[in-house]
C-alpha cells in the first residue's frame, strides 16, 4: 500500500517541482475538459497558458495586464498571510477592499476639482484609513466580545456592498452623469488619477505598493519580532502567551494590517484600472486573494508568484472565451482544477511517498 | 504565423495607434461583450439571442465572438482591448457600466466600431443604442390597471436608476388611467440578480394584498410565487417566460435585440456605419410584447393591443401632459410630452406614487 | 405606511420557507465542522445540488428523485474536497474556497441546457386537518415536506451529537484528532463521512432553491447562500439548536425587511437590505458578551491537518 511519511523538514526539491507538476496535471485534466466540450484542447491549453505572454498579436498588451490583475490580489493576500499565520481568520477582505475605494474615492470627489500635489497622497492614506477601519470592526468585536472574526468580517462584506450601491445612487453618485449610477471617472482628474506609471507596462502605484508589501513581509517575518510572535501563535499559542504575546494585541496588528492593505488595493484600483466608485466596483479579489494566500504557502515570495499564476490563467481564459468560443463556466471549472492540483500535490513537498508495508515504529 | 497577426503585431510595435483590422479581410467579425452569463435567462440571454440571430442571418460572412460575465471597470477595458487586438470589426457592449471603457478603448481602436448599450456618451466610432422598455410598461401598466380588484399593484424594482424609475412611472401612469383608486407598492430588491431575494419579494407584496405584479428583475421567481398563491397576475421581464402562461403570466415586455443588431452588423459590411444615438421602442421591433394570454378579459386585450398600436405607430407617447411631479409641481402641461433628455436622467415619481426614490 | 399590513402568521410561514436552504446547509456544515474540518465549499456544493436536482426532477418528472440526486451530485463533489484534504492533506481553508469555485463552473456547464424549464411542481404536504386550524395551521402546517425534513434534521443532528456514542467519536475527533486516533478511532474515515454528509445537506438546500423556492434554473442562482450557512454555524457557536434560531433569524429578517419596505416604512433601503447581515452580527456579539456563560469555542481540531504518525 502507499503511505505518507512525514519529512524532517520539507523539501526544496518538491516545493519547487510539486507546482509544476500539478500545472501539467492540470494541462491534462483540463485538456479533457476541453476536448469533452468539443474545443480542440491543445489551443485551449495553448491560449490560456502561452498566449497571453508570448502571443505576437496579444502579449505586448496581456503581459502588462498581468501585472493589473495580479496587483491587487498580491497586496490583500500578503495582509491576509500574516493574519492567517497567526491564525486571525480575516475572510471579509472584499468588504475591506470596497471600504478602501469608497474612502479613496471620496475625498478624491470631495476635493474635485481642485489640482494639488496633495490629493493623491490623501487618497492613499484615506484609503488605507477606510479598510482599516472596515477591518478594527471584527478585531474589537473579538477582543472586546469574543465575537467570532470570520463571521463578522464576512458578514461585513455584504454591509460594505450595500454602502457602494448606495454611495454609487447617492451621495458620490456624477452630477454630471444624466442620472446614471456610479461616480465620476478619476481617471479623468489628474491630481487623484493612479495612471500607468510608465506606459505600456501595467505598473501602477498599486503594483509598487503590492512589491513594497511583498519585501516588508518578508523582512517583517524573519527579522522582526512582530514577526516572530505572529509565527510563534500560529504554531502553538499556548507557548505564545508564555512568551509574553498579547492575543489581543495581536488580533488587532494582524486584522489592521490585512485590513489597511485591502483598503489600500481597493483605493488603488478606483482610481487607476478601475476609474470609478459603480455598484458592481467589485470583483472579488478579497475572496481570491485567500486562494493566493495559501497556494503562496502564506510566504511572501510564494504569494507573488501565486498571484501571478491567478492572473494568467485569468487572462488567458479571457482569451480562450471569445477565442475558442469556450463558456465562462468552463475556465472557472478549470481555474478550480488547477487550485486542486496545486494544494494536492503540496503533499509532495512535506511528506515522503513510501510503497509498500508500513514501517512499525 | 498568417499575415493577418505579423501585421497586426507590427501595428502594436507602434503602440496601439493602428488598429489590426486596418488589413482587408474577407469575414467580418463582430464582438459581444455581456456583463452576465448567457445562462441568466434574462438580459444577457436576449443580447445572446441577438448573437445567434446575426450568425443566422449572415452565416459565413460573418464570425462573432463573444464572452461572457464580465466585470464592469478594469475588466471589461482588458477584455475589450483583447477584442480589438483580436482583429474584430464590430463590438457591442451590452451593459451601461462598460461606458467609460469602450470610449477608452475605442479612441485606441480608431478603425474598430462600438455600439454600447444604454449609455450617453459617443464618439466617431461609438453610437449608442437602448430600447423604450417605458412603451411595454406602459400596456403593462394598463393592463394592470384593469386586472386588479385589490387595487394594490406591486412593483419589483431592481436599483433606482432613471431606467427602473421610468418604468414604475410609466406603468402607474396608465394604471392609475383606468383605476384612479391603484395604489403601488415597490420594492427596491437592491440587486440585478438575486432569484430567492426576488420570491421573498413577490411573496411579501402578494401577502400585502397585492395581486398584479410588475418585475425589473430577471428571474421567474415572482412568476413561480404568483402561481402558488394563486389569482395573482404577472408579466415576463426581458424574455417571454411563456412557461408561466396563460397564468399568472398574462403577457410580457421582451427584449427583441436582433434587428438592430443585424442592420448595424450590415452597415459596417457595407460601409455605412456611422456613429449615432437609437432609442427604439415598440414601433421599431425593439421592444415586443409577448403574447397577451386569454387569462386577460377580450375587451381589456383589446384596448391594450390598441394602445399598443398607438405608441408603435407614433400616435400617443406614453408621457402625455398633463402630468405633475410627485410633490404636485407640474411637469408637462396639457398634450405636451416629456423630451428624451428628461425621460433619460428620470429620477423622479410622478403624481399620485406614495414613497420615496431612495437616494 | 402601513403595518398592519404586515400578517405574523404569513411572514413566520413565508420566513420557514426563506430559511430552510441555509438551514439544510448549515446543519450539515455544523456537522463536517464538528468532526474537526473546515468547509468552504458550501457554496460550490449547495449550487452543484441545485442544477443536480433541477436536471433530474426535469428529466423524470419527479422531484423527489431530484432531492436525491442534489444530495448525490453535492456529496460527490464534496468527496474532492474529502480527498484533498484527508488524503493529500491540503489546506482546508483554500481547498474549500476551490470548490467553490469549481462547483460554480460545474454547475453552470451541466445547466446549459436546462435555462429557461419549469420543474415539476413539489406539493405541499397533506395534513388533512391539521392544516385547518387557525394561525397554527397556516403558519406551520401547510409547507412542502423539506421544510418538515430539515426540522427533523436539526432534531436528529442534535441527539447524534448529544445523546449517541457515534456522536461522541466524532466530536472527540473534532476536539482533539491527535487522542482520537490514539484511542483507535479512524479519523480520517469518520471525517470523509462528515464530509459527505455536509455535502448532502448543501446540495439538498440547493435544490430546494432551484425546486422549490425560486423554481428555476439560472447559473449562480444561490448568490452567496452558502457563505451564510456557513456563517450561521459560527453564530450557532456549533450547536444544533442555534443553527435553527441563526437560519430563522437571518430568514426573518430578510422577509421582514421587505415586508416593511412593501408597506412603505421611512427607513433607508440601504440599510433595510443589510439589516440581516447587521442583525446577525448584533445577535451574536449579545450572546458572546455575555460571560456568564461558558466559553463556547470551535472544535479544537478544526481546520487543522491531521496525519497519522504512527
Amino acid at each position: 500500500m502507499i503511505a505518507l511519511e512525514k519529512r524532517p523538514t520539507p523539501s526544496r526539491a518538491w516545493s519547487a517541482a510539486a507546482p509544476l507538476l500539478a500545472v501539467a496535471l492540470t494541462m491534462v485534466a483540463g485538456a479533457a475538459l476541453f476536448a469533452a466540450l468539443g474545443t480542440d484542447p491543445l489551443a485551449a491549453i495553448r491560449t490560456i497558458f502561452w498566449d497571453p505572454l508570448f502571443n505576437e498579436q496579444f502579449a505586448s498588451y496581456s503581459r502588462p495586464q498581468l501585472l493589473v490583475k495580479a496587483g491587487p490580489l498580491i497586496l490583500i493576500a500578503i495582509g491576509l498571510s500574516l493574519g492567517f499565520r497567526a491564525g486571525v481568520w480575516n475572510i471579509g477582505a472584499e468588504g475591506q477592499y470596497i471600504m478602501g475605494a469608497i474612502c479613496g474615492a471620496g475625498v478624491a470627489l470631495a476635493l474635485y476639482p481642485m489640482d494639488a500635489w496633495f490629493v493623491f497622497p490623501t487618497m492613499v492614506l484615506a484609503g488605507a484609513l477606510g479598510g482599516w477601519a472596515w477591518a478594527m470592526i471584527p478585531a474589537i468585536l473579538k477582543t472586546r466580545f469574543r465575537t467570532n472574526e470570520i463571521l463578522v468580517s464576512l458578514l461585513l462584506v455584504y454591509v460594505a456592498e450595500q454602502i457602494l450601491a448606495s454611495m454609487s445612487l447617492g451621495l458620490m453618485r456624477n452630477p454630471e452623469g444624466g442620472g446614471f449610477p456610479g461616480s465620476r471617472n478619476l481617471q479623468q482628474y489628474p491630481a487623484a488619477a493612479n495612471p500607468e506609471l510608465v506606459a505600456g507596462t501595467g505598473m501602477h502605484w498599486g503594483v509598487v505598493a503590492g512589491f513594497v508589501a511583498v519585501i516588508a513581509a518578508y523582512i517583517l517575518l524573519n527579522r522582526h519580532m512582530l514577526g516572530f510572535q505572529i509565527r510563534l501563535a500560529g504554531q502553538s499559542p499556548r507557548a505564545a502567551r508564555f512568551a509574553g504575546v498579547d492575543p489581543n494585541r495581536l488580533v488587532m496588528i494582524c486584522l489592521g494590517i490585512s485590513g489597511a492593505l485591502a483598503g489600500l488595493a481597493g483605493m488603488f484600483e478606483v482610481a487607476g484600472p478601475a476609474g470609478q466608485i459603480s455598484i458592481d466596483f467589485n470583483v472579488g479579489y478579497g475572496f481570491t486573494a485567500i486562494i493566493v494566500a495559501f497556494l503562496g504557502r502564506l510566504h511572501p515570495v510564494g504569494i507573488l508568484l501565486a498571484g501571478l499564476l491567478m492572473a494568467l490563467t485569468y487572462i488567458g481564459g479571457e482569451l480562450a472565451q471569445f477565442m475558442l468560443g469556450l463558456p465562462a463556466a468552463a475556465i472557472q471549472a478549470f481555474q478550480g482544477m488547477l487550485l486542486f492540483f496545486l494544494l494536492g500535490l503540496d503533499v509532495l513537498s512535506n511528506f515522503r511517498v513510501r510503497l509498500g508495508r508500513r514501517k512499525v515504529t | 504565423m498568417n499575415r493577418r497577426t505579423l501585421l497586426a503585431s507590427a501595428a502594436l510595435a507602434f503602440g496601439l495607434g493602428m488598429s489590426g483590422t486596418a488589413i482587408a479581410q474577407d469575414k467580418t467579425k463582430v464582438g459581444f461583450v455581456f456583463v452576465g452569463p448567457i445562462g441568466d435567462g434574462g438580459w444577457t440571454y436576449e443580447h445572446n439571442e441577438g448573437r445567434l440571430a446575426v450568425e443566422a442571418h449572415f452565416g459565413d460572412a460573418v464570425e462573432t465572438i463573444y464572452q461572457e460575465s464580465v466585470p464592469e471597470g478594469a475588466d471589461a477595458e482588458r477584455v475589450l482591448t483583447q477584442m480589438a487586438l483580436s482583429g474584430a470589426d464590430l463590438i457591442f457592449t451590452t451593459s451601461f457600466g462598460y461606458m467609460d471603457p469602450t470610449l477608452n478603448v475605442a479612441a485606441k481602436f480608431p478603425n474598430v466600431k462600438f455600439e454600447h448599450a444604454t449609455g450617453y456618451k459617443r464618439a466617431d466610432n461609438v453610437g449608442t443604442y437602448s430600447a423604450r422598455f417605458y412603451e411595454g410598461r406602459a400596456v403593462q401598466g394598463h393592463i394592470a390597471g384593469k386586472l386588479t380588484k385589490s387595487n394594490i399593484v406591486g412593483y419589483i424594482a431592481s436599483y433606482p436608476i432613471p431606467e427602473v424609475i421610468r418604468g414604475i412611472n410609466a406603468a402607474y401612469i396608465h394604471a392609475s388611467k383606468v383605476n384612479p383608486d391603484i395604489q403601488f407598492k415597490v420594492i427596491w430588491a437592491y440587486t440585478w440578480f438575486d432569484p430567492a431575494k426576488e420570491a421573498d419579494a413577490a411573496t411579501a407584496l402578494i401577502e400585502q394584498g397585492a395581486d398584479v405584479i410588475l418585475q425589473h428583475t430577471d428571474s421567474t421567481a415572482p412568476q413561480a410565487a404568483a402561481e402558488k398563491a394563486g389569482n395573482v397576475y404577472t408579466f415576463g421581464q426581458a424574455s417571454d417566460m411563456a412557461e408561466y402562461a396563460p397564468m399568472p403570466r398574462v403577457s410580457s415586455i421582451i427584449d427583441n435585440w436582433a434587428p438592430y443588431y443585424i442592420d448595424r452588423v450590415q452597415a459596417v459590411i457595407d460601409g455605412t456605419w456611422e456613429s449615432d444615438d437609437t432609442w427604439d421602442g415598440i414601433g421599431a421591433g425593439m421592444v415586443k410584447i409577448g403574447e397577451i394570454t386569454d387569462a386577460v378579459p377580450a375587451e381589456i386585450k383589446a384596448e391594450a393591443l390598441a394602445l399598443q398600436e398607438a405608441i408603435a405607430s407614433g400616435a400617443y407617447h406614453p408621457f402625455t401632459g398633463p402630468l405633475n411631479r410627485q410633490d404636485g409641481t407640474p411637469w408637462l402641461a396639457e398634450g405636451e410630452t416629456a423630451d428624451d433628455g428628461t425621460l433619460l436622467g428620470m429620477n423622479f415619481y410622478v403624481e399620485g406614487l406614495s414613497g420615496e426614490i431612495p437616494q | 405606511m402601513d403595518l398592519s399590513a404586515i400578517n405574523p402568521v404569513i411572514l413566520i410561514a413565508s420566513l420557514m420557507v426563506a430559511a430552510t436552504p441555509i438551514l439544510l446547509a448549515a446543519i450539515g456544515e455544523l456537522v463536517v465542522e464538528k468532526s474537526g474540518v473546515l468547509n468552504l465549499g458550501v457554496e460550490g456544493m449547495m449550487i452543484t445540488g441545485a442544477i443536480c436536482g433541477f436536471a433530474a426532477a426535469v428529466e423524470t418528472g419527479s422531484p423527489a428523485l431530484g432531492f436525491l440526486a442534489a444530495m448525490i451530485g453535492g456529496a460527490a463533489l464534496s468527496m474532492i474536497f474529502g480527498l484533498l484534504t484527508q488524503f493529500l492533506m491540503s489546506n482546508q481553508v483554500a481547498t474549500g474556497l476551490a470548490l467553490t469555485l469549481f462547483g460554480l463552473g460545474l454547475s453552470a456547464l451541466i445547466g446549459q441546457g436546462y435555462v429557461g424549464l419549469k420543474p415539476p411542481a413539489t406539493d405541499r404536504l397533506d395534513l388533512g386537518p391539521l392544516s385547518d386550524i387557525p394561525v397554527l395551521g397556516r403558519m406551520v402546517f401547510s409547507h412542502d415536506i423539506v421544510i418538515y425534513a430539515s426540522l427533523v434534521l436539526v432534531l436528529v443532528v442534535w441527539l447524534f451529537l448529544r445523546h449517541s456514542r457515534a456522536g461522541l467519536i466524532l466530536r472527540a475527533v473534532g476536539e482533539n484528532h491527535e487522542a482520537a486516533h490514539a484511542l483507535g478511532y479512524k479519523v480520517v474515515r469518520i471525517r470523509l463521512m462528515a464530509i459527505a454528509f455536509g455535502g448532502a445537506m448543501a446540495g439538498l438546500g440547493g435544490a430546494y432553491l432551484s425546486l422549490v423556492r425560486v423554481p428555476q434554473w439560472t447559473e449562480g442562482m444561490t448568490s452567496g447562500a452558502g457563505w451564510i450557512a456557513l456563517a450561521i454555524v459560527v453564530f450557532a457557536s456549533w450547536r444544533a439548536g442555534r443553527v435553527l434560531l441563526g437560519a430563522y433569524l437571518f430568514g426573518g429578517v430578510a422577509v421582514l425587511q421587505l415586508n416593511l419596505q412593501a408597506a412603505g416604512i421611512a427607513v433607508p433601503v440601504e440599510l433595510l437590505s443589510a439589516s440581516p447581515y447587521l442583525v446577525t452580527i448584533l445577535v451574536l456579539v449579545i450572546i458572546s458578551a455575555d460571560r456568564s456563560r461558558a466559553a463556547v469555542a470551535a472544535p479544537g481540531s478544526l481546520g487543522r491537518v491531521f496525519h497519522a504518525s504512527s
